[in-house]
Formats: structure tokens, sequence, C-alpha cells
């Protein structure tokens, strides 16, 4: 049996995310899927769903939603004060959810994003093999008012809680993990050593295309020149401005700034759970 | 012999960068999709995706591989043999394209800088051949070579921040069509009506890296028959072949 949620209110930014559209990049498709792999896969695991059902990703103030069939929901990431029918319900956990009720949000404790997972996954519209919200490839690209996004019904037999242990470096962590990029040699000598010892600060300039980082601005030679190529999620760029951007998931399959260092997938995450302001540094994987 | 050598950078620990001699080269565009062609094939099973740009190839694999080195060796031979393969035949898609002043709005200002006038910056347009090296910047986004010299523009110095769909612009050495609104800085000069981008289609673009396109006007009630043909999905666009 089908049912459905629907969108009281949309919150900030919340869209539907799976774990990204492949095979589509060659007709400048971006990736796109979840900022925060690890959160959003625990959302999954709780309710023992596919790490690749399509989840509710909820940036910085939540929507409120009302459930219209039975269900199970479990939420990870960032803590933004979830509540069920005005009563408060713990993250990483499985929580019980029935026709009618509401689930809103409040103030943002830690983190940016977090996840809303249903039991079997959110149903919508599988586009390019991805329910990935994605304009222009899907048509919206967040969620909006009275929007009725279908999930399934699901009948639970008696909840055995389990309380999962979260990493909670994924927000407390200032170190984000990396390898060199293709045009690492473009930086200073200087410079190739102290990138991995500069603090660096997210700016505002911060979306699911990716973020702009300031505190220290690089040498940017005037007559350096590369040929467009590609670039993937985690690779960080510097610009002529001499400031450095790191691309997130819904970034451009190509790009004319050399790549500098390329985040691993631990740091993408972390990344994505910072916001504008907070302290960064980059640190060499081996 | 194959003439060029590959240079090869991880970027991280799942996907591996290959990179031709730093030029916009038809040929060695040929010698990518061949390669890439051979590659997909070959490692059909630990790839995702490869994407390729005017001088590079990049292979995205599922997993985190340790060492690129058994990987690199055979791409090697796999690169030295390909070159007495003949290439596919060429396909060229024959472009509608209405340069009428409401569509090119920056056609009157383009040739003005040439000191040109609005019909020599068409003719020029239309009557040249491009090769399309790759799809980037937004879902079908064409990266075209072959703009004629005459009729490189800079960029705008203020970019627009809504630039209609179908948009033909020129910036600087490169011509494009924008295949969906956004904002930009190029030299707007006409419309095309058709859809370069279109997720209900398998592929979503029918122009690929390796085809040629070629523009030809068309007034301003073709352009609105044929927009009409594309919105009903009635309208076929097939590619002449040689």
């Amino acid at each position: 049996m089908k049912g459905f949620i629907e969108v009281i209110s949309p919150g900030l930014l919340s869209t539907i995310q799976d774990r990204g559209r492949f095979g589509f990049r060659k007709y400048g498709v971006p990736v796109s899927g979840v900022m925060d792999e690890q959160s959003a896969s625990m959302a999954n695991h709780l309710l023992n769903n596919p790490s690749a059902s399509a989840v509710m990703e909820i940036t910085m103030m939540g929507p409120k939603l009302r459930f219209s069939t039975n269900t199970l929901i479990a939420i990870s990431g960032a803590d933004i004060s979830p509540q069920l029918n005005g009563v408060t319900i713990p993250l990483n956990r499985i929580t019980k959810v029935h026709n009618k009720d509401v689930l809103s949000f409040g103030k943002l404790n830690f983190g940016l994003r977090c996840y809303l997972a249903v039991k079997g996954g959110f149903q919508t519209k599988i586009v390019m093999e991805s329910r990935s919200y994605f304009a222009p490839v899907t048509t919206s690209s967040s969620i909006q008012k009275g929007l009725c996004i279908p999930i399934n019904n699901y009948e639970s037999p008696e909840l055995h809680l389990t309380s999962v242990k979260t990493d909670q470096s994924l927000f407390s962590q200032l170190h984000l993990p990396c390898t060199r990029g293709p045009e690492f040699d473009m930086l200073t000598t200087e410079e190739q050593k102290s990138i991995f010892n500069k603090k660096l600060s997210v700016t505002q300039e911060n979306s699911r295309m990716g973020y702009r980082l300031e505190g220290y601005s690089f040498q940017y030679p005037q007559d350096y020149n590369m040929l467009t190529s590609t670039v993937l999620p985690g690779t960080i760029q510097l610009t002529p401005s001499g400031n450095l951007i790191a691309l997130m998931k819904d970034c451009q399959t190509t790009g004319g700034y050399p790549r500098i260092l390329q985040l691993s997938q631990d740091g993408i995450n972390k990344l994505a759970q910072k916001k504008a302001s907070d302290t960064i540094l980059f640190t060499l994987e081996d | 012999m194959n003439p060029y050598d590959l240079i090869f950078k991880p970027i991280g620990h799942s996907a591996l960068l290959i990179e031709w001699p730093d030029q916009i080269d038809k040929n060695i565009l040929g010698d990518i999709l061949r390669l890439q062609s051979s590659i997909e094939k070959e490692l059909e099973t630990l790839l995702v995706e490869t994407v390729n740009a005017y001088n590079s190839l990049t292979l995205i694999f599922h997993l985190p591989i340790s060492s690129f080195n058994d990987i690199r060796e055979k791409i090697l031979k796999l690169h030295q043999v390909q070159f007495s393969i003949k290439s596919k035949s060429q396909r060229t898609w024959r472009i509608p394209v209405c340069y009428d002043k409401e569509f090119g709005i920056d056609l009157e200002d383009v040739a003005k800088q040439h000191g040109l006038t609005t019909d020599d910056i068409i003719t020029t347009h239309s009557k040249a051949e491009y090769i399309v090296y790759f799809t980037g910047f937004l879902p079908g986004f064409l990266y075209l070579g072959g703009l004629p010299e005459a009729i490189h523009t800079s960029r705008k110095s203020t970019p627009r921040l809504r630039i209609k769909k179908g948009a033909v612009a020129i910036g600087g050495q490169q011509t494009g069509i924008y295949p969906s609104e956004s904002p930009g800085g190029w030299n707007i000069i006409g419309n095309s009506p058709l859809l370069f981008f279109d997720p209900t289609q398998t592929p979503p673009c029918f122009a690929q890296a390796g085809d040629y396109l070629q523009f030809y006007p068309v007034d301003k009630k073709e352009h609105q028959s044929i927009l009409k043909e594309v919105e009903l999905r009635s309208f076929s666009i097939e590619p002449e072949l040689s």
C-alpha cells in the first residue's frame, strides 16, 4: 500500500537524494546524491533499507511534514531538534510514525545537514536512474509547500529499539582528509607545505555545488592557463582570486581551475556538515 | 606507434586522470575517444564511468584502487595497438538557428566590434563546421571547436543573470548553445529551437564528443514551428553520416 508525506512547510533547503546519478557525466550531468554519505547510510541502516535508498536531505532549518500513513523513520546527521507531534525524538534511533503525525524541526545544535529515512525509502520518480533532485534533470530542486512525497506504508511489529553509537568526529573534527590533486605542483614549494597547516574558514558561499573557503590567499600565477578538464565532488580548486573552492555533489562535471587537492569521501562527509565561519584544515592521507 | 605520450595522475583513490598533450586538437580528441571506447570494454566491471575533456580522460572506479600500476600498463598496451584502428564514420548534426535580432541581442554589438555587418557574422558562424570536444558546464552544454578567428569576441564584462534556453553565443574563441536557462557572460547572437538536453530521452543528448555540428539560419516563423514540434516531441533530428 502506498502513502505519502505532505509538505506543510519546506524548511530552508530540503531535497530528496539517493547515492547519485552515475553514467551521465559525459552529458554534463552532475552526480548529485547525499552530501554526507555516512549519515545518510546510518539512517537507512537503522531501518534496514538498502544503503542506496532515497532519503530527505534537510539543511539547517527543517521542514514541517505530515504523514498520511503508518511507517518507521530514522534521522541521522546534524541535530536540528526533530519533534514528532511536538515531542522531541532522538537521532539515530527508529521512531514509529502513525497516520496524521507531524514531524517538525527546531534549533540547529550541531552539524548542518540531517537525513530523514523512511522504511523502504522515498518513492519519488526515478529520472536518469536516480531519485536525486537536480534541476533541470528533475523538475524540482527542493521540496515545496503542498507537495505530497510518495512513501510506502509499513505496519511494524513490536520494535526492539537498538541505539547506535555515532561518530561525533564527523561534526567536531576540523581535519579533512585529502590527497594531492593533479595540479598540486602549481603551488609554490612553501605553499605545498603550508596548505596543510593553514586553518581556513567556510564562507557564506556554500551550497550543494561547492564551498568557497577563505583565510589564506594562495599565489595564482598571472599567466597560468589550463584547458578545461574533469572535476569531481571533493575536488579543491584554486581560483584566480587566490581562494580555494571545494566542489561538492552538485558540482559541474568539468572546470578550468587548477585542481590542488582531492577530498576523500570522509573529507566530503565532514565538509558537508560545516557551515559558514566553521574552521577546516586539510590533512594529507597516505 | 602511437605519437601521443600519456600522463597518468590519480585523483583520490578511485579516479584516474589520463592526460594528452596540452592542446585543443581534433587528432588528440580522436585518440582520446578511441582509447575511451577500448578502456570501457576492457575494464567494464571496474568502472562507474569515464569522462573526456579537450586533452584528458578520467576513469571513475566503483572501489578504491590500491595501486594503479596494473591498470596503467593495460591502458598503455591498448593505446599502442589502437593507432591502426580506423575511426568510426563522422556524424554531422545540422542545427537550425534563428539569428533575428529578437534573439540575437548582441549580434549588432559583435558585428560592430569586428567592423563587419550582422550578415557577415551570420554567414561566418553558419558556414563553419564545429566539432564537439565534450559536454560540461551544464547538462547538454557542448564544448565546440572550430569558431572562425574572424568572429572571436571577448566575453561581456558583466555576465547576464538570465540567458534564454537555446541561446547561441560566442565567448572568446568558443561558440556554444545554452541548453537551459542560466547566467552567462557570452555574446548572444541567436537561438536554436532544439532541445540539447532532454532527461526524458535515452540518451538525453543527441550530440556526443567527436560529432560535428553545423548551424543553418532559419527565420522567426520557422523557429517557432520547429519549437512547437520539439515541444510535442514530434521533431526528429538525424545526423548526416560521412
